[in-house]
């Protein structure tokens, strides 16, 4: 019989090994599961994790990563801080919705007004203003009638999810568009639009940004006082507050920046790749920068791979169904299982694995 | 005759040896002592008598039989009876729903509160049974304990470090009860690592030290000091002090006033003090008297009216935590892991904790680590922690150690006024000492300590002057020279005995 026994320290190797270890798992998991799909699994395998990268096409997918990849690490960066702190911002997804729809107005606004400098800086603006009101609402919620910031940030996406679609019908809806649903297209909007900086690289404000919040992230963590706080908080709370940290200003400080950071995501992707304010715009990036942000340890160079790897899998999921006819739920299960597999393998941090013999009573 | 004999007992975790080859016996009716410090595995050997640890090797016998017992019911069964330093009874239930519960075999429902009356009538333990636990002090909550064991009529009786939480005459109490039972013939194995109490109880003593009994003696025939230092292993310095003539006015409360933070916390009623520069002052009390509230609120972790405490004539009462370290008021809280230091941080980390504003180790937000590093690392050489490095978690150092480092941190950021709870509860004889002895050298340079503290021998040790906190009120102070542990009891509410007087009636 196999039994865990809790280590006394958390385990420095498997806290670092646990990822890698996690994906290997996957991967065989994986290929199980594409071989009683009937399909050849490594060529599955080759499809998800080889082709995008160094495969024939790989120069159209690799900007399609970046692309998936930035607003994930940019929304995870900022849950990292809030989970450290034992501070639940589960509604990532509603604010990065507000961020795209406060930004997207404050661009349609000066349309056709070209002049890039007033307007893009401005919808960036509006843009992470809009997340961070909106991650704001559970945060005072919670100074003040201690509710659950967990519960109200996750009904604000559903409200969020209302709200682009009304708008997308309503007040945004672009008056060329013959009555569909659907803003004006922003990435057309010169002096909006968040275009690749090289062209075909994939490399827009937004992977900018994600690779600046990454840098900031990891310099506050480790040398700055709010980033001691946010670690001190979530370790030991009765230690924070004999420390002095004003518990309540670091819920508002930690669930404005995670929206604010949401809220930046929203808006470079409404001006770049998704383009308009539609009701299918959201592409569930707020959720899975949760998964992204676990993945990553709650570590901003952790978060920048784990996204990255997150991006491969939806881009090698896409190229899998298209060559090898692999149905997109076996891609979703695929997903599942490796979120599924760190769970598992991130036991080991925390306890180690002894075979026990049966005691004699 | 002899009641228990162990010889050979082992038992080894990993990376420790509790108890290495250890031999006693204990004879009917016999007080036994079980001396050592904090991890000299007194613990590890009784939970092995009661059933809860299985030794590697060795043997017990019990009148004769092989004794084995795989879980405490089996050493219950056997006549073994345990009362735990920490209680392990319900705060809702009444006295006799809690004994009952605690049963292996409880008798009937409206026979129980009879059988209460009876023992506690016969052993003098004032108890009523219809008493909600919630609402018994300490003393009381382990009259509940001790009457639990003897309904079971046991014939050895188990305590763990059964002072550490009463005054001194609810202890006068219970040491007329031991002695009663013992005349009975009753054996009682006794953990605690006051010697003066050892003294006076104990008929043998057996000394633990790392594992390993390293003596015994008779307390009677032997010195405080002689035992003590069997037990450390060294000879012990006493602490130096100066008594000082307190200069002026560093810190005043005045009716300062909290409500309970919690349903089972103590609220604080109109405390008035005055704390003076150069001056040592003794608050003493049991747990659970608002000691925990006081120092929150001196510290800052709660904030009241601003008037409600004064620091040099400048209202303070809602400054955080840094604004009155900036102003010199610093703290040490009882509990190390978890509030005084985070466990799962460095000693570095640690150091930051609260010495960011008066050892400017950040700038502009930014932490100099380099600093911190240094100010962690001279803690650990001022106070003597033994640490691998600074780098070092807490949770892994040593309760002393640990409380070491906690004290040194406050007092090496040359605070002016530094209040400690239970400086030195679970510390080694040597490591209190020397704690002790850094309060004493941080009041000498002119600071004002506040101790907060259940041992009273501590006080009287370090203090100047000493007040009693009863239920959230603070009686006024007064010296300690020539103060008695007498009148100390009754400052500390022999009134609260009183209470359970009705019990006969």
């Amino acid at each position: 019989m196999l039994t865990l026994e809790k280590r006394p320290h958390r385990s420095a190797f498997w806290t670092w090994a646990a990822p890698p270890v996690a994906v290997l798992l996957t991967i065989l998991f994986g290929m199980v599961l594409f071989l009683i799909l009937g399909k050849d699994p490594v060529i599955a395998i080759k499809a998800i994790f080889w082709d995008p990268v160094f495969g024939e096409f790989a120069f159209y997918y690799r900007p399609e990563i970046v692309k998936k990849a930035a607003p994930l690490v940019l929304i995870a960066t900022g849950l990292a801080f809030g989970f450290r702190a034992g501070i639940w911002n589960i509604g990532a997804e509603g604010q990065y919705i507000i961020g795209a729809i406060c930004g997207a107005g404050v661009a349609l606004a000066f349309y056709p007004l070209e002049a890039r400098w007033i307007v893009f800086p401005l919808a960036i603006v509006a843009g992470a203003l809009g997340g961070m009101i909106w991650a704001a609402i559970p945060a005072i919620l919670r100074i003040y009638f201690k509710t659950n910031e967990i519960l109200v940030s996750l009904m604000l996406v559903y409200v969020a999810q209302v709200l682009i679609t009304a708008f997308a019908s309503g007040l945004l809806r672009s008056p060329d568009g013959h009555g569909f649903p659907g803003s004006r297209n922003l990435s057309q909007y010169s002096a909006a639009a968040n275009l690749d900086l090289i062209s075909g690289t994939g490399m827009h404000w937004g992977v900018v940004a994600a690779l600046v919040a990454v840098l900031i992230a990891f310099f506050v963590l480790t040398r700055h006082q709010f980033g001691f706080d946010v670690r001190l908080t979530g370790q030991s709370p009765r230690a924070a507050a004999f420390s002095g940290i004003n518990p309540n200003r670091l819920v508002l400080f930690s669930m404005a920046l995670s929206g604010g950071l949401a809220g930046l995501a929203g808006i470079f992707e409404v001006t770049g790749p998704a383009g308009q304010i539609l009701a299918s715009f959201p592409k569930f990036y707020g959720f899975t920068a949760i998964i992204v942000a676990f993945l990553g340890r709650l570590h901003p160079l952790g978060i920048l791979l784990a996204g990255l790897l997150m991006a491969l899998t939806y881009i090698g999921g896409e190229v899998a169904q298209d060559n090898l006819q692999l149905p997109a739920a076996a891609i979703l299960t695929f997903q599942g299982m490796l979120l599924f597999a760190i769970l598992a393998v991130d036991t080991l941090t925390m306890y180690r694995l002894r075979r026990s013999r049966k005691e004699v009573r | 005759m002899t009641l228990l004999e162990i010889s050979g007992l082992t038992k080894a975790y990993p990376g420790v040896v509790a108890n290495k080859n250890v031999s006693f016996s204990i004879g009917k009716g016999e007080i036994h002592a079980l001396l050592g410090e904090n991890g000299a595995g007194k613990s590890t050997l009784v939970k092995t008598i009661y059933g809860l640890v299985r030794p590697d090797s060795g043997t017990m016998t019990m009148k004769g039989q092989p004794f084995t017992p795989t879980d405490p019911r089996a050493a219950r069964a056997s006549g073994v009876a345990m009362v735990f330093q920490h209680f392990s009874l319900f705060d809702a239930l009444t006295v006799s729903e809690n004994i009952a519960l605690g049963m292996d075999n409880p008798p009937l429902r409206r026979d129980i509160a009879a059988r209460i009356q009876e023992v506690s009538r016969t052993y003098g333990l004032p108890l009523d049974p219809m008493m909600v636990v919630g609402d018994l002090s300490a003393g009381e909550r382990q009259r509940v304990e001790i009457v639990r064991c003897l309904l079971q009529s046991p014939e050895l009786l188990i305590m763990d470090e059964p002072t550490s939480v009463l005054t001194p005459q609810e202890v006068s109490i219970l040491f007329e009860t031991l002695r009663l039972l013992s005349s009975e013939g009753t054996s009682i194995l006794y953990i605690s690592h006051k010697l003066e109490e050892i003294r006076t109880l104990c008929h043998h003593a057996t000394i633990l030290r790392h594992g390993v009994v390293v003596g015994t003696c008779v307390p009677k025939q032997t010195t405080s000091r002689e035992m003590a230092e069997l037990m450390v292993g060294a000879t012990l310095q006493a602490p130096k002090r100066d008594h000082a003539t307190p200069g002026t006015a560093l810190l005043r409360l005045q009716g300062l006033s909290v409500p309970a933070p919690h349903e089972f916390g103590t609220a604080l009623k109109d405390i008035t003090l005055t704390v003076r520069a150069g001056e040592v002052l003794g608050i003493g009390g049991v747990a659970g008297n608002g000691q925990d509230e006081l120092v929150a609120a001196l510290s800052g972790e709660t904030t009241v009216p601003d008037d409600m405490i004064e620091w040099q004539g400048k209202a303070i009462g809602r400054l955080m935590p840094n604004d009155r370290r900036a102003l010199g008021l610093c703290a040490a809280p009882e509990e190390r892991n978890g509030h005084a230091a985070a466990p799962d941080m460095t000693l570095t980390e640690n150091a930051l904790l609260t010495g960011r504003t008066r050892m400017q180790l950040a700038n502009r937000g930014i932490i100099d680590w380099a600093k911190t590093r240094e100010f962690a690392q001279t803690i650990i050489e001022a106070f003597d922690v033994r640490t691998p490095s600074t780098e070092t978690n807490a949770r892994s150092l040593s309760g002393g150690n640990l409380q070491k480092f906690v004290i040194g941190r406050e007092i090496l950021q040359r605070s002016r006024l530094l209040i400690v709870n239970q400086p030195t509860w679970g510390v080694d004889a040597a490591a209190a000492a020397a704690i002790r002895q850094s309060l004493l050298d941080l009041a000498a340079e002119g600071s004002a300590v506040v101790v907060i503290s259940q041992d009273l021998d501590e006080i009287l040790e370090v203090a100047d002057s000493f007040a009693a906190l009863t239920d959230g009120r603070l009686s006024p102070p007064v010296s300690t020279k020539g103060l008695s542990l007498d009148q100390i009891g009754m400052m500390l509410g022999g009134a609260h005995d009183m209470e359970t007087a009705h019990v006969d009636a």
